[in-house]
């Protein structure tokens, strides 16, 4: 099948018009970072391989068009990595942000694996660049990817289509056909074209999660979800993994949680990518819809209280909330893609943020009178903090009182959830009695609980990604040889 | 800060939406120098619309260009701020708006100036000299006086150079803080060097995008054999200027000599660049493109090519009857690109130029260097 495929044209429209007769080593299901990884490491493998996206071209590849970095493991500084960040240390940083919630034995191999992907996905024509302006922390630990996202998914798409690896846009799966553990076939459905079914000797699994899939968040999140705003595209509905869960693959994570951060409220319904966040709460407070505080906003340090504040808003009631802080400190943060809304008085503010002027006025009142002196320093834990209030500002606590005041509301914005597949080290599916599949692998979001049970650390999903990627699509060569 | 024009109001739109991501910022210039400010005055967004070099590369790797909902498209909007700051900052004001309709205006001028030289070699000379055959030092004289010739073309460089000055002069000051600030010497070798390497037409090392997401070097490439091609036609008549007054030696010289060969190799640029340029112009993406200023920039592509092509033709016929009418058509044809210089497409060239030193004084000296 290998030989004879290298002999199609290079766009194979060939092959793909036999329809149901046409048979790949490898098929891709997914079109993001994981999935291109796969299918470039499968075809430089030798085998023939199809990609079916199930979004339309521009909105291809998930959720890694947002993304901008990926956290590797390397021993000494590079062109572009101030320093070295061993495997160790990664591990370390790992363990904490999950609480323990992942499988040792894979989190060091995919850290281990990591070193090299620093090397590998710039043979596929992915760029580097140093850390962005704004982010001088993560300029160690994480390699940016020049032009962000969808400029590197541009790359690995280019790459792989001067492989001669095929790829289908607007490609919906909408049935897989597995028998005792082995994939046989899936069905397709296109706009145009109808329904086919496609045969594969294997396939990979890298089609993400259900964060856009609002019924779904339904079933954990109750109508709470109806208000979540998603950060991702529209496409990542989680049908793959629900068919696969449902046909006897082993489920890790948790299904009930996602990862979620506080967005602007005005942000659209889907698709609002990284430009409609906001971390200014540690330079003011967060009120809830009745003008009440709810948590200390001085709590820690980015990237931890960048990470709680979602699931935080998401518990308040119609999951809303407002950052509210003064004149004095909006040159301290990024400039917002959303301007903030201002109000010459508390009770203006109030009245645009249909908040209650009393109530409002009386939470800053009673925040400002509990604030005691001390030395700003928003770099580190510093002195400021509040006594005698509930719940306390135990950081950067500073009387809010310059007019204009001004007010950012905020929603939970959903980015990934944590339910995948099992998988071991090969990424190959495990099924619920513990049996390796025969021919089906998983890579990235989709399987990303296995390595990641809870909590986020910048740049680890396209790490996941990508090391997962790479070894599914050499496995899933490998087998079809097989 | 509210923008005054709607072109301006939607570059500002957008270097706020960009402001809040900055995954573009290894790009380009453009971007660094966005970042280094939080709002932007009209002459700031005249300063980003012609750092930028229209490589195509942030509208392929964005992730809110349509159909997206953001709707951004910065090469296209930049493209259009640029062509109105062209007229924005035009001296005389009054000739702004020859930039509006610039494709007519240019053939037009191209088209009269060409026959004035012809109707004025005719008229000047016994109409029998035009088809003459011209040989020896002070042939091209014989069809027009050296001394005319140096005062007209004199006359029409020193008025494009004023008006040029004039023009980026009110550049300078809208996008310079504080008010009129000096360049420095180094910032201005800085902005030689990017500009002569076309330094940011290169999509951040890959290339540009023209007709879809695979990056090229052809622009840069063609880019390259005009702009080169100009300057060492530029240097041929210098040569030549410095030989006819402080040697005594009159035009036309052997093939070998300086002014030939430098005009040649430069002829061949202007002929072969602006070819490129033009094909790439239609194979490209029309997103990308400001297709109100297509004219302007065909027009001047289209003056440069005449200027190559006739001054070759010239070169090669010149000791057949057909010197006399192609001189007149040389002549007219750079006559023609002298003078509407300040109010077409050559101006790209001096505001980038500009706004790279500017940039380079940014980097070096912070915003109020």
């Amino acid at each position: 099948m290998a030989q004879a495929f290298r002999k199609t044209p290079k766009n194979g429209v060939r092959c793909w018009t036999e329809g149901m007769s046409s048979k790949y080593d490898v098929l891709v299901i997914g079109g993001g970072n994981a999935a291109l990884c796969a299918a470039i490491s499968a075809r430089r493998a030798g085998a023939s391989v199809l990609v079916l996206e199930g979004a339309p071209k521009f909105y291809r590849g998930g959720n890694t068009r947002h993304t901008r970095n990926m956290r590797c493991a390397h021993d000494a500084a590079t062109e572009i990595l101030t320093g070295p960040y061993t495997e160790e240390e990664f591990w370390d940083d790992l363990l904490r942000v999950t609480g323990g919630e992942t499988d040792e034995e894979l989190a060091r191999f995919m850290i281990h694996e990591s070193k090299d992907i620093l090397n590998w996905i710039v043979e596929q024509g992915v760029r580097w660049q140093p850390s962005l302006g704004g982010t001088l922390s993560l300029g160690r630990t994480n390699s940016f990817f020049l032009g962000g996202g969808r400029a590197m998914l541009n790359a690995l798409y280019l790459t792989a289509e001067r492989l001669g690896v095929e790829i289908r846009y607007d490609a919906e799966v909408v049935d897989i056909k597995i028998e005792d553990g082995m994939f046989l076939s899936a069905e397709l459905k296109q706009p145009v074209g109808g329904t086919t079914t496609v045969a594969a000797a294997t396939l990979v699994a890298a089609a993400g999660g259900f964060e856009a899939n609002i019924e779904w968040l339904r079933e954990y999140w109750g109508e709470a979800a109806d208000n979540f705003l998603i950060r991702g595209t529209p496409y990542n509905r989680g049908s793959i993994l629900k068919m696969l869960l449902a046909k006897g693959v082993q489920e890790v994570g948790d299904p009930t949680q996602c990862h979620a951060v506080a967005i602007d409220a005005r942000a659209p319904k889907f698709d609002g990518g990284i430009i409609t966040r906001h971390d200014s709460v540690v330079f003011g407070i967060v009120v809830n819809k009745h003008a009440q505080r709810f948590y200390d906003e001085g709590e820690d340090i980015w990237p931890k209280r960048y990470a709680i504040w979602g699931r935080l808003v998401a518990a308040q009631p119609d999951q809303i909330a407002h950052i509210i802080f003064d004149s004095t400190v909006v040159t301290s943060f990024m400039p917002t893609l959303f301007p903030p809304i201002a109000g010459d008085t508390i009770a203006e503010l109030a009245g645009k943020l249909e908040l209650d002027p009393t109530a409002l006025e009386k939470t800053i009142t009673e925040f400002n009178a509990a604030v005691r002196p001390g030395t700003f320093d928003h770099t580190v834990l510093d002195d400021c903090r509040t006594e005698g209030i509930e719940p306390p500002k135990t950081h950067w606590a500073r009387r809010i009182e310059t007019p204009p005041y001004l007010a950012y509301p905020v929603r939970p914005g959903i980015t990934f959830t944590y339910l995948g597949t099992r998988v071991n080290k090969q990424a190959r599916m495990l099924m619920k009695d513990g049996r390796p599949s025969a021919n089906m692998f998983a890579a990235g979001e989709i399987m990303a609980g296995n390595v990641l049970g809870r909590g986020y650390a910048a740049g680890i999903g396209m790490t996941i990604g990508s090391v997962f990627g790479r070894i599914a699509g050499r496995e899933a060569a490998k087998n079809a040889r097989n | 800060m509210t923008a005054s024009s709607a072109t301006l109001q939607e570059a500002d739109r957008l270097m706020t939406v960009c402001n809040s991501c900055r995954y573009c910022e290894g790009l380009c210039a453009v971007f660094p120098a966005m970042e280094m400010r939080r709002s932007f005055s009209d002459g700031d967004l005249n300063y980003l619309a012609n750092l930028c070099h229209a490589c195509g590369a942030c509208y392929v790797d964005c992730q809110f260009s349509p159909p997206h909902e953001f709707n951004v498209n910065v090469p296209q909007t930049l493209a259009v701020a640029r062509a109105e700051s062209y007229a924005a900052y035009a001296w005389p004001r009054a000739l702004s708006g020859v930039f509006e309709r610039n494709g007519l205006v240019i053939s037009l001028v191209a088209a009269f100036s060409m026959a004035a030289f012809i109707l004025g070699f005719v008229a000047f000379n016994d109409p029998n000299l035009l088809f003459g055959v011209h040989t020896g030092p002070g042939a091209f004289y014989k069809l027009m006086p050296h001394n005319a010739m140096v005062a007209l073309f004199g006359a029409a460089f020193v008025y494009a150079i004023m008006a040029l000055i004039m023009s980026v002069r009110a550049f300078w000051r809208d996008i310079g803080e504080p008010i009129g600030a000096r360049a420095d010497g180094g910032s201005i070798f800085q902005a030689i060097r990017d500009a002569g390497e076309l330094r940011y037409l290169h999509g951040g090392g890959v290339g540009c995008y023209d007709e879809d997401d695979r990056p090229t070097d052809r622009r840069k490439l063609y880019h390259h054999l005009t702009f080169y091609g100009f300057l060492l036609c530029f240097a041929a008549t210098s040569v030549a200027t410095l030989y006819h007054y402080l040697l005594g030696r009159e035009a036309p010289y052997a093939w070998w000599d300086l002014p030939v060969v430098l005009g040649s190799l430069g002829g061949i640029g202007l002929i072969v660049g602006p070819i490129g340029l033009l094909l790439a112009k239609t194979r490209r993406d029309p997103a990308l493109l400001d297709d109100t200023s297509y004219g302007m920039d065909v027009g001047f592509i289209a003056m440069l090519f005449l200027t190559g092509i006739t001054g070759m033709a010239l070169l090669l016929l010149r000791v057949t009857p057909a010197m006399g009418p192609l001189l007149a058509l040389h002549l007219g044809a750079v006559f023609a690109l002298f003078i509407t210089m300040p109010y077409g497409k050559f101006v790209h060239g001096i505001y980038r130029f500009a706004a790279l030193v500017r940039y380079a004084q940014e980097r070096r000296h912070g915003l109020n260097g």
